[in-house]
């Protein structure tokens, strides 16, 4: 266990010191690497580790883009208690649609199809509001400035998903050995024995729901203040909800690193055969790799591309004792 | 004492009654054993007791609380506790996190939980497969998880589905002696078992139900030999052949 956390230490300090050797498109897959694992690792505590599978998770980074946005143009307040603020919102939103699904007893596909259906009402309610852009959608006006959560060049960006990323398997991490970490844990396996012996699922899934939503959120703001540009359908749509889940589950559901590794093999696979297929009729072509790669995780690899590595890392620097 | 009070709890499934008015009392450090034909309705009795299933009518007392209408959760934190016949371990995490879960119901640090639940797996024998899957362990030891994640809870009032079903005679006896251990630390066992040998040696008392309703009631040996108990289990022609 010393071991690993000298190594992960130790790729830490090089992710630390690697703005300094990369131009700005390098670090903008890498800003895509933090952002998308911090996401997977959100969506890993409601589902690798609760097990209650969501497919509408983009709903909380919709609604902490928002919010944030909204807030900062209307009362200029800035993002970074916006950020909170949205937080807060998406935890509202997820204790009612955990009370519906919780307390009635959805459980598997239709829990699953409820949250689809959270996520499409929303988008289409904020289609509809004018106060947010409606179908336009909102263009953030640049001011650059620590303030306003915006800043020249993708370094503070870089930064700031990091920590982000950091900071996610540190939750995890935590929650893992607690109380309520072990409660999910017994929640997944089997929630009718988990009650058995004690266990108030009821309360407890509502609770991973929430820290869920919260940190998912959190990315919301992230995003709006790294693109400038929110739109319904890329921030509450299917896609987006879609593209989040697939690290967590090809890295390794239910681990806190998991998500990360996944990120790592995944995001730069799908942005640079996106460039890389973007013309000559070849548009889409990385989305089949996607499925490719899924496929052969799901078929060969069931519990991720972690657990071989780290089967296989272990040979070569021993983890365990 | 009386630990645990069922009063005509009743419960129905479309037109059939698996439950019909059964009463019965559980006292401290008893055993009571439940047996039965298959299908008699002893699974749905536990299912009926521990909140799993709403009863149809009937009332259930555990020392001074009404515990009729609780859910699972509440009705262990007062103290019953349960293991499945059909085994329902955490698959995926160790032997002792199984426990660990149990015991972080009324000890909500960690570190002394821990402790406490790799107490309970020694003493129900599972010690040296402490870091193993729980995945990884045979039906046999499956069982005995089962009750290690129960005990963890600490309840007053036990309830064991059929734990020593599929067991070698030398596993039975093992487990004979854990439960009466069990007994003897004060707590009142509710026994739903097919193996007769550990229904005679263990129980103080022993009710029979067929068809969800009690046929007989008494100390072991003398049930084993009711001829409307040989007719439930054996036909009427055997009820007449031994008597």
């Amino acid at each position: 266990m010393k071991r690993l956390y000298v190594l992960l230490a130790f790729i830490l300090l090089i992710l630390l010191v690697l703005p300094m050797f990369l131009e700005k498109y390098t670090l903008g897959i890498f800003i895509m690497i933090f952002y998308y694992a911090y996401l997977g690792q959100s969506w890993n505590i409601l589902t690798g580790y609760t097990g209650h599978i969501s497919l509408g998770h983009a709903l909380y980074i919709g609604i902490g883009a928002y919010t944030s946005t909204y807030l900062a143009i209307t009362f200029g307040l800035t993002p970074w208690v916006g950020m909170i603020a949205g937080g807060l919102v998406a935890v509202a939103v997820a204790l009612f649609k955990g009370f519906l699904g919780f307390r009635f007893g959805l459980r598997g596909v239709y829990f699953v199809i409820l949250t689809i259906a959270f996520a499409e009402i929303t988008r289409l309610i904020v289609s509809h509001i004018e106060a947010l852009g409606s179908f336009s959608g909102i263009f953030l006006d640049f001011n650059p400035s620590f303030w306003n959560f915006q800043f020249r060049g993708n370094k503070p960006y870089y930064y700031i998903s990091l920590g982000m990323m950091v900071a996610s398997v540190g939750v995890v991490r935590v929650l893992e050995l607690s109380r309520i970490g072990r409660f999910m844990v017994a929640i997944r396996e089997d929630e009718e024995a988990a009650q058995a012996v004690g266990v108030n699922s009821f309360k407890y899934s509502m609770i991973a729901l929430s820290i869920s939503a919260f940190m998912t959120a959190l990315a919301g703001t992230f995003y709006a203040n790294y693109i400038f540009y929110l739109h319904p359908n890329s921030v509450f749509g299917m896609g987006l909800s879609i593209e989040l889940i697939l690290r967590p589950i090809i890295g390794g559901m239910g681990t806190a690193l998991g998500p990360i590794v996944g990120s790592f093999i995944l995001t730069p696979l799908s942005e640079m055969s996106r460039a890389y297929f973007s013309k000559g009729g070849m548009e889409g072509l990385h989305l089949v790799l996607y499925g490719v790669l899924a496929i052969i995780v799901v078929l060969f690899m069931r519990k991720g591309i972690l657990t071989y590595l780290a089967a296989g890392l272990n040979k070569i620097i021993r983890f365990k004792s | 004492m009386t630990l645990l009070k069922a009063t005509n709890i009743r419960k129905q499934f479309g037109g059939l009654t698996a439950v019909n008015d059964l009463s019965f009392q559980l006292a401290k450090n008893e055993i009571l054993g439940l047996i039965g034909p298959n299908g008699a309705g002893k699974t749905t009795v536990f299912n009926c007791l521990t909140g799993l299933l709403p009863m149809d009518a009937g009332q259930v007392h555990l020392e001074n609380n009404t515990i009729t209408g609780l859910r699972p959760h509440q009705i262990c934190r007062l103290g019953m506790a349960r293991t499945f016949q059909i085994v329902r371990p955490f698959l995926n995490i160790s032997v002792l996190d199984n426990a660990i879960v149990g015991a972080l119901m009324w000890e909500k640090k960690p570190a002394i939980a821990r402790q406490l639940a790799q107490e309970i797996i020694d003493f129900v024998g599972l010690g040296p497969y402490s870091n193993e899957l729980a995945e990884s362990l045979p039906l046999p030891l499956r069982k005995r998880l089962e009750l290690a994640k129960a005990m963890a809870t600490k309840p007053k009032a036990l309830l064991l589905d059929e734990v020593m079903a599929g067991l070698t005679p030398t596993e039975v006896d093992e487990l004979i002696r854990l439960i009466d251990e069990v007994r003897h630390q004060g707590v009142g066992v509710l026994l739903i078992e097919h193996v007769m040998r550990g229904v005679m040696a263990l129980s103080d008392r022993v009710i029979v139900i067929n068809n969800g309703t009690e046929i007989a009631q008494g100390n072991p040996e003398d049930i084993v030999n009711e001829v409307c108990v040989i007719e439930a289990y054996l036909g009427k022609e055997y009820a007449g052949a031994v008597c």
